[in-house]
């Protein structure tokens, strides 16, 4: 058992491995951090030019076999090299990782369970107002992108503050200066960090609650007229009893699939959620860092960014496992 | 006492199309009413209709009483209080009828928690006691097994224990056998009756099969287009029809008890989707003794025999003699052929093996075994002559005919068609031989590609070897098969289940083969539409001299068509000979168990009958049990002293003939078989 | 990108059952689905404005009109001007054609992507179709937003439309791939390969028909996985470079002024959406029709 574990392990540490190569060698090969010092007055002379950049192992002048040695080397050693400033990747990542949770997660949670609860209930009331709204809300919501999203939230949000005439929502970073040492202590850094959080998790969950709604009202209306939900009924169980305990539990299983899926969704979500409200996290490093030609930055991010895709098909089999008894004691063929 | 009575039942489909039309009857306690009709005769919204778990589009009208407590137009919450409680169900299909996630005792204790308001202990405790009562060995520890992990039978148990949970008034049981091999149905259908004689309750018994309900059944309703046709009791409506579609439904049975020599009677025509408005009986267009007043309006039921026996036809006068209804054809003359033993060899078979790899888990996919799906058999096929393999699923049936279908190298062992070893063939020997061997398979819904007009499906074997199909040959075929020409344009959706099967047998003779495989040709279909294609399938192998390879699971049907029939279990053929000397002298316990298992349609034969059930399951496929494979099924094992069983644990019997007379051919691989001490005689 | 990638297949449920989708009659059962007849004319009339409307406006989306800056509706300039004085009408109708073309071009070229590796790999089976799969993983883990962001400049301007289909692809040849299998072992398509027909004949009569719907269906999803991808990575500033606008740029141009200055942000988010819920509604009313296994239940047109 723990083999076969093992070896879809090391499957998909084979396909993380590649695809963080893949990724380093594309922006090694396609970035320039040299055309860095282009405008800088005076430019530099080109030695100091060549020895800033071998410092960094970014230099075009080096062998790219060289330069991947060089960074596999480091990497193995959980070191993933200096930023184009000089600090190391490694602190940064684990900052910006940090901030980036903390953007995502309220929301991808929120969201996720708002989706199914809304899906499940749109699939029991199909055909009526309210599965009509639900139903027409998330295919309007589907339809608008991440990023316009934030802006008409912002908007709407902007409005609200004159209406209001204070300034109770706050969309620009993840904290207000100070704000940790106003009146209020400690209290008042949390109150205001919620008061940051909100419109990124409301535009987060308003994308999350779009696709999880119409995916689980999909499958909630296939097991609507199921044989099981009809036996439950037929033991005496409330039409609607019979729905949430048999027929929501079973169609719940089909969704860890989706979950996998939804992962990558989610963070390219998150990605412009923090170019819209200026949060520092790891989408707008990514952004800077292809600006800018920091190779070891991007290939840092993209590794991650495959180890969490991975963790999530990983994540979303267990999950499977654990939601299906068929999968857990391995009888379906 | 009477429990159930409903009166005037009638079941409407939002578009007005009526599933049920002013059905009537009663039952009383311990009593089993068997309600009889083929696929869109309307008993299964009849029975959903009883319980009121129809769609939330239907409309019913009429009157439910359940120990005079009106049923019909309660709300969902009343009707939940009696549901689970004072009526009962069982569904057909135990597999997905069971919730995939939940553990079967929890299933159980559910339904007793709903209405007693137990705790979960001892609702569990319940469910065990329940299990156990339904033949589940060790209900303890199989209570906590999920339905995947049980065989259909068993899941079927479940489903009764489920019923039963709290005593029930009546159960209405919607085909709980359908889904099963007869040995299995013959087990569960004795849970049942236990159940029964347990709860002192009322059963509705829905099936298509009169075979069951003539075993099980004390009164039987007949039904047809949403109407209840013929009531009374089972023997006196199985001995004295009067109404022309169950004398049809009756003639149209294939018999095993009977004499060889009748043949089923065809009913034309498929059971009418929705009945003309106002245009009188239903059944008029099939009916042969239809007289003018039949087109009036539906016709009322009438008296037309004792304890109640009703018939709702207009002409009963006509139909006091069932064979004058429907008369069972004649045999069909067999041209006369050189014996058997001077006939060229047109398949033969030996040692064929196909073993696959079973995996296991969706997580973590994993090898389990191997599967011996057919493993090591063989046989041959002369011209003009049908071999049937029966078996119970997973026998390797279909298997061994996919196997010989692949005209290639088989795993070990050999395949010669037509003298050819099909290990040696070159592809364009091997594509050339397909002519010469054709195929029908069991499901005419998906074996004709839907995007394809009929022409086109029965001209494809012309254009698949580059040949154009001869003037009007498409024609030809159509009518050779009993199609219309207009036929040709259709695409498969427009046709009936029988005539796509009839389109799929043309398809199969559009190259004059010389074999012809049939894999359940008419297991999908109605008994009165599978006589038709069995005389079909019968007339073209006396006219054109195919021979057939017929796989099949129901041994009624295989004793009309088949010349010799080989028995297979769990992958080995365990008897084979003519289908006289099988049938008549069975030398291996299975086959003996097998036909002992086939319900017969005649009440009064099948409740004389004494049978010694199997007992148990399939074993595992993957892990066969030593010596004799059917060894921990068979009765006769059972019965074997210490010295004589041992040989069935210890050595895998071979076939070996069960007789030295030179004109019989039957083989067993038995040590013990039933039949040798008649060998000689 | 996978924006989106999820909202096409359903990768837990197999290709089922040979759908009765049999005779031919498109036409008119696309017209019976309402879902498709409205995504059809909101998208016809998105083509007709973007193509058509240029024709009437007397303002180019390059023009500049140094007499009004940052301006709101007026005769002259129907949805006003930004702050550099150009039309927002005309510049919007612009980033709508491209948008349009872009979502086009590159769904036929991925789909058609998927369609090649998909069939192959399904019908190859054995060691081929284990490698493309393998290959069509690792896409799946790279993140496709640096593959494009990472190129396009290098690669230039025309290189979007094939760098987005190569990033697009994966998840529709995953789908064919299953579907090519189940299709394999059908009983019709056993029965044709029995009767004697060779792989070819089985392939083209049998297994393209119902590929085809999977395809079509594939294909208007990712137009608006494609049109959301581009103008998203032209809002990061990767995709469509100035001077040239898209639907993405002028998002992004128009955002920060948006509470005070609505319209040039309104107008170009408003097509946005517009375009892909076109698609994604005649997406949908394509699935309800062509592959009734799949996507929305009954009653659900």
């Amino acid at each position: 058992m723990a083999a076969f574990l093992l070896r879809r392990l090391a499957n998909y540490a084979v396909l993380a491995v590649a695809a963080t190569s893949l990724a380093y060698l594309l922006a090694a090969v396609a970035l320039d951090p040299r055309s860095n010092f282009d405008d800088r007055a005076p430019r530099p002379p080109e030695s100091v030019v060549d020895a800033r950049l071998t410092r960094l192992n970014l230099n075009d002048r080096t062998a790219l076999a060289v330069r991947y040695g060089t960074w596999a080397a480091g990497v193995l050693h959980g070191d993933f090299g200096r930023t184009w400033e000089g600090r190391p990747v490694n602190a940064e990542l684990w900052r910006r990782l940090g901030v980036s949770v903390r953007l995502m997660s309220p929301g991808a949670v929120l969201g996720s369970a708002l989706g199914i609860l809304l899906g499940a209930y749109a699939a029991i009331r199909q055909g009526r107002a309210a599965d009509r709204f639900i139903t027409f809300g998330s295919y309007l919501l589907l339809a608008v992108p991440v990023f316009v999203l934030a802006v008409l939230l912002q908007i709407v949000a902007a409005k609200a503050n004159d209406a209001m005439g204070m300034h109770l929502f706050a969309w620009v970073g993840e904290t207000s200066p100070g704000a940790a040492y106003g009146p209020f202590g400690a209290l008042g850094g949390l109150a205001d960090r919620a008061r940051h959080l909100f419109l990124p998790t409301v535009t987060i969950a308003m994308t999350q609650i779009a696709f999880y709604s119409r995916y689980q009202r999909g499958l909630m209306l296939d097991v609507l007229h199921a044989d099981f939900v009809r036996t439950a009924r037929a033991k005496g169980l409330r039409h609607r009893t019979a729905l949430l305990r048999h027929g929501l539990r079973t169609a719940l299983i089909p969704m860890t699939t989706y979950f996998a899926y939804s992962f990558g969704f989610l963070v390219l979500g998150g990605m412009f959620c923090e170019q819209a409200f200026g949060w520092h996290g790891m989408g707008e490093w990514l952004v800077e860092a292809v600006s800018r030609g920091d190779v070891n930055v991007v290939a840092a991010i993209s590794c991650l960014a495959a180890c969490g895709v991975l963790a999530a098909g990983l994540a979303s089999d267990v999950l499977h496992g654990v939601l299906d008894p068929r999968v857990r004691s391995g009888a379906a063929a | 006492m009477t429990l159930l009575v409903v009166r005037d039942l009638t079941v409407r489909y939002a578009p007005g199309v009526p599933a049920v039309r002013g059905v009537g009857f009663d039952v009383g306690a311990g009593e089993v009413l068997g309600v009889v009709g083929e696929s869109g005769s309307g008993k299964t919204a009849l029975a959903l209709a009883m319980v009121g778990l129809l769609p939330p589009d239907a409309r019913v009208t009429g009157s439910v009483r359940l120990r005079g407590e009106e049923l019909v137009g309660r709300s969902d919450a009343e009707l939940s209080r009696i549901r689970g409680r004072d009526l009962a169900m069982v569904f057909q299909d135990p597999l997905s009828a069971l919730t995939p996630v939940h553990p079967v005792g929890d299933q159980i204790a559910e339904a007793v928690r709903i209405h007693s308001g137990a705790t979960w202990p001892a609702a569990r405790a319940r469910a065990v006691e329940l299990l156990d009562l339904v033949g589940i060995p060790g209900a303890a520890r199989r209570a906590r097994a999920c339905p995947h992990e049980f065989s259909g039978g068993m899941r079927q148990r479940v489903m009764i224990a489920m019923a039963i949970a709290n005593d029930p008034v009546a159960i209405v049981a919607d085909e709980p056998t359908t889904a099963l091999d007869v040995t299995v149905q013959a087990q569960v259908l004795d849970v049942l009756k236990a159940a029964k004689e347990a709860t002192g309750a009322a059963i509705v018994l829905i099936t298509h099969d009169l075979g069951v309900v003539a075993g099980f059944a004390d009164r039987i309703m007949v039904m047809h287009a949403g109407r209840a046709v013929e009531s009374g009791p089972v023997e006196e409506v199985y001995r004295r029809p009067r109404m022309p579609y169950t004398i049809g439904l009756l003639q149209s049975l294939p018999r095993m008890g009977a004499a060889g020599a009748a043949r089923p009677a065809p009913v034309d025509g498929a059971s009418p989707e929705a009945p003309a408005a106002g245009g009188g009986c239903a059944f008029r267009p099939r009916c042969p003794v239809a007289v003018d007043a039949c087109g009036g309006r539906d016709p009322e039921p009438v008296l037309v025999g004792p304890s109640g026996h009703t018939a709702a036809c207009v002409n009963t006068e006509a139909t006091a003699d069932p064979d004058a209804v429907f008369p069972l054809p004649d045999a069909v003359p067999r041209p006369a052929r050189p014996p058997r033993r001077e006939r060229p060899v047109v398949l033969e078979v030996d040692g064929l093996v196909r073993h696959h790899p079973l995996y296991r888990g969706t997580l973590l996919r994993r090898r389990a075994g191997t599967v011996h799906a057919v493993d090591g058999i063989g046989f041959d096929v002369r011209e003009a002559e049908t071999l049937a393999l029966v078996g119970e699923s997973g026998c390797g049936k279909t298997t061994a005919l996919m196997e010989i279908l692949r005209l290639a190298r088989p795993q070990r062992g050999s395949v010669a068609v037509l003298g050819q070893d099909t290990a040696a063939l070159r592809p364009a020997r091997r594509k050339a031989l397909r002519r010469d061997v054709q195929v029908v398979f069991q499901d005419p819904f998906t074996s004709l590609d839907p995007r394809m007009r009929v022409a086109d499906i029965i001209a494809e074997p012309f254009a698949a070897h580059g040949l154009r199909a001869p003037r009007g040959r498409v024609r030809e075929l159509l009518d050779l098969v009993g199609l219309e020409p207009a036929h040709a344009g259709r695409y498969p959706h427009g046709l009936s289940g029988g005539q796509r099967q009839r389109v799929g047998i043309a398809r199969a003779l559009a190259l004059e083969p010389r074999l012809l495989l049939l894999d359940e040709p008419v297991a999908a279909l109605d008994v009165s539409v599978q006589a038709g294609v069995m005389d079909l399938l019968e007339g073209l192998r006396n006219r054109l001299g195919i021979a057939y390879l017929f796989v099949a699971h129901d041994l009624a049907v295989v004793h009309r068509i088949a010349d010799r029939v080989a028995v297979m279990y769990m992958g080995r053929i365990v008897e084979i000979g003519s289908v006289d000397e099988v049938y008549g002298r069975p030398a291996h316990p299975y086959t003996r168990a097998l036909l002992d298992a086939v319900p017969l349609p005649d009440p009064r034969l099948e409740r004389r009958r004494r049978r010694v059930p199997l007992r148990g399951d399939l074993p595992d496929p993957t892990a066969p049990p030593a010596g004799c494979r059917f060894r921990s099924r068979c009765p006769r094992y059972a019965a074997l002293g210490a010295v004589d069983a041992r040989r069935c644990e210890e050595h895998d019997p071979m076939p070996r003939p069960m007789s030295t007379d030179r004109e019989s051919d039957q083989w067993a691989a038995c040590h013990h078989p039933l039949a040798e001490a008649g060998a000689g005689s | 990108m996978t924006t989106g990638l999820a909202a096409r297949t359903a990768p837990g449920r197999p290709a089922g059952t040979p759908s009765p989708a049999g005779p031919p009659r498109l036409p008119r059962r696309i017209a019976r689905s309402r879902r498709a007849v409205a995504g059809l004319v909101l998208l016809a009339a998105l083509f007709a404005v973007a193509f058509a409307g240029p024709l009437l406006s007397r303002w180019g989306w390059d023009d500049t009109d140094f007499t009004a800056f940052r301006q709101g509706p007026s005769a002259r300039h129907w949805l006003g001007t930004t702050q550099s004085g150009r039309d927002v009408l005309a510049l919007t109708l612009r980033g709508t054609r491209r948008s349009l073309v872009i979502g086009l071009s590159v769904a036929v070229l991925s789909t058609g992507l998927a369609g090649l590796v998909g069939t192959v790999a399904g019908f190859a089976g054995g060691r081929l179709d284990r490698i493309l799969m393998w290959g069509t993983d690792l896409l799946l883990v790279v993140p496709s937003f640096l593959l494009v962001a990472v190129l396009a400049p290098l690669l230039g301007g025309g290189a979007l439309v094939p760098l987005l289909a190569a990033v697009l692809w994966m998840v529709g040849a995953r789908s064919v791939r299953a579907m090519t299998v189940s299709l394999r072992e059908r009983e019709y398509v056993l029965a044709a390969r029995f009767l004697g027909a060779g792989p070819a004949r089985v392939i083209v009569r049998h297994v393209l028909p119902q590929l085809a719907s999977l395809l079509v269906v594939d294909a208007s999803v990712n137009v608006s996985v494609a049109v959301v991808a581009e103008s998203g990575l032209s809002y990061l500033g990767f995709g469509v470079r100035p001077p040239d606008v898209s639907l993405g740029t002028l998002v992004a141009a128009g955002q920060g002024a948006a509470p005070a200055c609505p319209w040039p942000f309104a107008a170009a988010a408003a097509m946005l959406v517009l375009i892909v819920l076109a698609v994604n509604l005649l997406g949908d009313g394509l699935r309800d029709v062509l592959d009734p296994e799949a996507g929305p239940r009954r009653g659900d047109r």
